[in-house]
């Protein structure tokens, strides 16, 4: 029926096109340099900005859901890139944010035994002392700079969400040593297939290494960490699609707390933007995961590859100084 | 001891983190919700008036503390750390008490589970739950300053 898949194809596109304009409208006008209300200009309205929040972030944990990604990669670009908060204060709210997520799910995750503690705490424990460190490095470092790199970063993800692949079952043909001195590995219930599957990681001391890296960016720019935490965890390491799914959510709950402390401390955080960011985006997510039980997402990855692409494109032009042509 | 035996030890301690997890998160955001109602309401003033408060957000954090610690604040030094404990009357700090809880729950969490460590002589876990504790205190002690 190549009619009626052009004719969804079109469907979809116009859908997409029109959640990307939704969630970018109300930045648009502040990035053409329209006044808007709530901005120094104007200080009378100050619930106009919390409430466009809870709308754009309400979207976005839909989108979050369907598309596969954390909140936190979202939240930090895009509400950085077009409105009116300063990164400071977005970073700090992006890791609360991705954090608060990270606690929801945890509990039901750790339950059901996808997310491993037994793989998690020697993960977490690289990730949060290297967020620590990321968190006051991006702290340190004049907003252009940590503007002009989180914009490479995203697109850096953009990259990884176009090339790489994922492994439902990598095929872990020995333990490595470590792993197999710390007994990192687990059993659980295929629902789809009934089956029970046994899975062990390799490539351990290589996969721990990494999480340098990870944990260190997750603080620098508050964007969470799931779009790394998995590709290492899964295609590195070994670990099952869904074990590498959620334990990389579990993680957040640990890796973010770390970092999320030196911005509270800092006094990064601003109530009026956290509660708002935080209620939008889990009710977001909920409404996402109905979503998802009756949708096809794939085109939505598609919304999400754009948006990220557009914000990471808007932060490295903010941050470079150089002009942004919507 | 046999695999399966370990695994279910394993779950046991992962329960555990689960259950305390789940309690600490359902605790946070209820009081983060009701002070956030409490603020956004204006039923209790914050230190900051709500009309103001969008005249700031859009400034480095050392600027904005600098400028709100001046225009209303008054204290010797812009709080950071653990200041905000001293400024829970006002409705937008109370909030802090939520965010507090949210951000350290996993620490009880892994105090939670040491007990079992122990027991089990699970040293090579016990020294990582111990030293992420560690970590996670001194990020959340407001040692560790860092600034533009």
């Amino acid at each position: 029926m190549p009619i009626r898949t052009g004719l969804l194809s079109g469907v979809k596109l116009r859908v997409s096109l029109f959640m990307l304009f939704i969630l970018l409208a109300p930045a648009m006008a502040l990035a053409s340099g329209e006044p808007v209300a709530g901005s120094v200009s104007d200080p009378v309205s100050w619930w106009v900005w919390p409430a466009v929040l809870l709308v754009i972030t309400f979207l976005m944990g839909i989108v979050a859901v369907l598309g596969g990604v954390g909140g936190g990669v979202l939240f930090v670009p895009i509400i950085s890139g077009f409105f009116p908060f300063h990164l400071d204060f977005v970073r700090g709210c992006g890791l609360l944010v991705a954090l608060s997520g990270a606690l929801a799910a945890g509990p039901g995750l750790l339950k059901a035994n996808l997310a491993s503690l037994r793989l998690a705490i020697p993960v977490a424990l690289i990730s949060s002392t290297f967020a620590i460190v990321g968190a006051m490095i991006g702290l340190a470092l004049p907003t252009n700079i940590v503007q002009t790199a989180m914009g490479a970063t995203i697109l850096g993800i953009v990259v990884l969400m176009l090339m790489a692949k994922k492994s439902v079952l990598p095929e872990v043909k020995k333990a490595d040593n470590l792993s197999s001195a710390l007994r990192i590995c687990g059993v659980y219930t295929e629902e789809s297939t009934g089956d029970e599957i046994n899975w062990k990681i390799h490539r351990t001391p290589t996969g721990l290494l990494m999480f340098i890296g990870v944990g260190t960016m997750a603080g620098m720019f508050g964007l969470g960490a799931g779009w790394a935490n998995v590709p290492v965890l899964n295609l590195l390491m070994g670990a099952p699609l869904k074990i590498s799914v959620a334990t990389s959510k579990f993680l957040l709950s640990i890796t973010d707390t770390s970092a999320a402390w030196i911005y509270i401390n800092k006094g990064c955080v601003i109530p009026m933007m956290v509660v708002p960011s935080l209620v939008g985006i889990m009710l977001g997510s909920f409404i996402g995961v109905r979503i998802l039980r009756v949708a096809k997402p794939t085109f939505v990855r598609w919304i999400v590859i754009g948006l990220l692409l557009f914000s990471g494109v808007k932060a490295l032009t903010k941050g470079l100084g150089l002009p942004f042509i919507i | 001891m046999s695999s399966e035996a370990k695994t279910q030890e394993t779950q046991s301690e992962q329960l555990l983190y689960a259950s305390v997890l789940e309690i600490g998160m359902y605790i946070g955001l209820a009081i983060l919700f009701i002070t956030f109602a409490l603020y956004a309401s204006g039923i209790l003033a914050p230190a900051v008036p709500l009309g103001k408060i969008s005249s700031y957000w859009d400034q480095g954090v050392d600027k904005y503390l600098e400028a709100a610690n001046h225009d209303y604040w008054h204290m010797e030094h812009p709080p950071t750390g653990w200041a905000w404990v001293s400024m829970l009357g006002k409705g937008d700090f109370l909030n802090f008490v939520g965010i507090a809880i949210l951000s350290g729950i996993t620490v009880i969490c892994y105090l939670a589970i040491v007990p079992a460590l122990l027991r089990k002589k699970d040293r090579a876990y016990l020294s990582m739950v111990i030293l992420e504790v560690l970590v996670l205190a001194l990020a959340a002690s407001g040692i560790l300053a860092a600034g533009h």
